[in-house]
């Protein structure tokens, strides 16, 4: 078996020492701000991405991946015990899991989450090892007309899968591809939409984006609210399953896991899309649906386990195509360019140390989180009785350095404050600013794959349809769209404006 | 009974006008080129016109929707939270780190409705430190730690 023989290359690699202090550090640092409401992965991500320059290119990648998929568990926690995503993939999280809480069994949501992810993890760590090779293979035929077909078909299956509203949310994407636009062209030269800013010729840092759009924001807008928070911590005791919540909750956790493992490979997908998929997808196929919202172990362990094997799943565009499917994969790109490896199908021959180094690592790194997570809780309880008050000056104390330390500049901790008006606006009016991100990052790839296809068909916009991957990448886009445009599910959605008018 | 029924939507749909049209007109200056030979101007100009479009579309819509008002309760997490992230920008440099941490939490922690002043002084002089320990020694951040006018 190729798999297990690269599998055992990959764990010599990662069973070194010093890997696995590396990858040590960055559950360990994934888990705490996962536990942490208002700082994710990215901002965190950003700001190490510096001193990774000193370090061997596999063990700056093993850390930076384990603090994306730590965060995952980390962030279930704050979920279940404060009712606040902790992470922006535990949004799902809260509904069941703080339900399950405040009936007293907090510790038996926690321990499912964390068994859930679990299982994820390590099914996640075979589907990456099994798929990416053959997907590599494929990628190796793509052309410009299949990499921007493939582009669209992520960002439309990030707009269906998004919650609000559909149309907004292309708006958003396109307003991302705009800002991507920002900065010098590759091909002439010519600086756009730069009004002749020094500063801007670079194009702005995504970094900035999305402090600014998510950390600043979140915390204007969580600070209006003047919410008081009921944290149950002294609750936490029952760790342990019973045979029968874990036969209850086990089918959930394999049908999130498979979600997540397919939503995450899809440019657009990742940790958050794969659990809102997971948990609505629970919600129909259950015998009784009005269960769900009142603390359904299902709720928690569907979701739970979709965003784990989801994050992980997200690093196969990322190694086989070089596509970033999402925020936290661009900045591994950034990563790997830092240390002169060019993310793509390559990557797997050039580097299979690195590639193996890293899959393997995910699977140590999930063992290392559950004991992170299960006997060590009472750790992470304690640091979300820090009040918020005292919480979020550290935050954005965190954010500004970290935001300075990309370029050693003011100029972009100036630019998240300008960042940080257009977040509020959006929240008030209730636009997402993932899909934004994501068309931001996309944007300059998808110039650019579109230009080259464009100028190999001589103009010829049927290029697109007439090369059979390009062609059922665009009808699987087509499908998606389609589906949800069907009247039933238009309904549910205009359902949802009514409660928000009522 | 006013003719705008969903102010998000309108909005949200005036900001996409906006922004669309701005794009179309500065591209215009870049040189379009045909779709065989895209020149810088013809990627936006199509970004621009989607836009815009999507714009209108929810401008119609806010017409027929029915949703609530936008909700503003307070501007002072607003002014106060991203005022004090400007502050720390501009002073950054000539003030140093310590001091500019300092102030961006003692200024930051106003916005909450539960501020106690003793606690944030606590809270600004131990992050600073933290932060001296963990950015400037521990990661080796380009900032001076005090005034360089001062130190020298």
């Amino acid at each position: 078996m190729d798999v297990f023989a690269n599998l055992g290359l990959g764990l010599s690699v990662a069973l070194t020492f010093q890997n696995v202090l590396y990858c040590f550090f960055g559950v360990l640092l994934g888990t705490l701000i996962g536990v942490l409401p208002g700082i994710g992965p990215v901002p965190t991500i950003a700001m190490l991405l510096p001193i990774t320059y000193a370090l061997p290119p596999v063990s700056a990648l093993i850390m930076l991946a384990g603090i994306y998929y730590g965060a995952q568990y980390g962030g279930s926690t704050t979920a279940i015990l404060v009712n606040l995503p902790g992470e922006s993939s535990a949004v799902v999280t809260c509904i069941d899991g703080y339900q399950m809480a405040r009936r007293g069994r907090a510790g038996k949501a926690l321990a499912v989450a964390a068994l859930g992810s679990f299982i994820a993890g390590t099914f996640a760590t075979f589907v990456v090892a099994g798929f990416a090779p053959p997907l590599a293979e494929v990628a190796l035929k793509f052309g410009p007309a299949e990499y921007f077909s493939l582009m669209i078909l992520g960002l439309i299956s990030a707009v269906v899968l998004a919650s609000g509203s559909l149309l907004k949310a292309v708006g958003m994407i396109v307003l991302g591809l705009l800002l991507g636009i920002i900065g010098t062209d590759v091909n002439s030269g010519l600086q756009r939409y730069t009004f002749g800013v020094p500063e801007l010729s670079d194009g702005i840092g995504f970094v900035v984006i999305a402090m600014g759009l998510f950390a600043f924001a979140e915390i204007i807008i969580n600070l209006e609210h003047r919410g008081h928070r009921e944290v149950f911590t002294d609750k936490v005791s029952g760790l342990l399953l019973t045979w029968k919540e874990f036969k209850e909750a086990l089918p959930a956790i394999l049908r999130g896991t498979g979600i997540g493992s397919v939503l995450g490979i899809l440019p657009g997908g990742g940790a958050l899309l794969s659990a809102f998929a997971a948990y609505t997808i629970e919600k129909k196929i259950a015998k009784d649906p009005s269960t769900f919202g009142k603390g359904n172990i299902r709720g928690v362990a569907a979701p739970e386990s979709a965003n784990n094997s989801g994050s992980q799943a997200s690093f196969i565009p990322l190694l086989t195509l070089g596509i970033p499917p999402n925020a936290v994969m661009a900045l591994m790109v950034g990563a790997m360019t830092i240390h002169s490896i060019q993310p793509g199908p390559q990557v797997m021959t050039s580097n299979p140390q690195l590639f193996w180094g890293l899959i393997a690592s995910m699977w140590i790194g999930n063992v290392m989180l559950v004991v992170l997570n299960l006997p060590m809780i009472g750790i992470w309880v304690k640091l979300l009785q820090v009040p918020y008050r005292l919480l979020y000056p550290a935050i954005l104390v965190f954010c500004c350095i970290g935001t300075y330390s990309l370029n050693n500049n003011v100029w972009d901790v100036l630019m998240t404050v300008v960042f940080g008006v257009i977040g509020w606006i959006f929240v008030k009016l209730e636009c997402e600013p993932a899909p934004l991100l994501l068309g931001f990052i996309l944007g300059p790839l998808m110039e650019e794959n579109l230009r080259r296809a464009l100028l190999l068909s001589r103009g010829d916009p049927t290029v697109f349809v007439t090369r059979p991957i390009s062609a059922t990448l665009l009808a699987l886009a087509l499908i998606l769209l389609i589906i949800v445009a069907l009247p039933m599910i238009r309904k549910k959605r205009q359902e949802a404006f009514q409660e928000e008018a009522a | 009974m006013a003719l705008i029924r969903h102010p998000k939507d309108f909005w949200a749909g005036v900001f996409f006008i906006a922004v669309g049209t701005a794009a179309i007109v500065i591209a215009l200056d870049y040189a379009m080129g045909t779709a065989g030979r895209m020149g810088p101007g013809y990627f936006p100009r199509w970004l621009g016109g989607i836009m815009v479009g999507i714009g209108a579309l929810l401008v119609l819509r806010s017409f027929r929707l029915q949703a609530d008002k936008i909700q503003f309760p307070t501007f002072r997490p607003l002014l106060i939270v991203l005022g004090s992230v400007f502050l720390f920008a501009v002073t950054v440099n000539w003030a140093g780190l310590v001091l500019s941490t300092i102030l961006l939490v003692l200024a930051s922690s106003v916005a909450s409705h539960e501020y106690r002043w003793k606690e944030s002084i606590v809270a600004a002089i131990a992050l600073a430190v933290f932060v001296v320990l963990a950015f400037r020694w521990g990661l080796q951040l380009q900032l001076p730690t005090w005034p360089p006018a001062l130190v020298g």
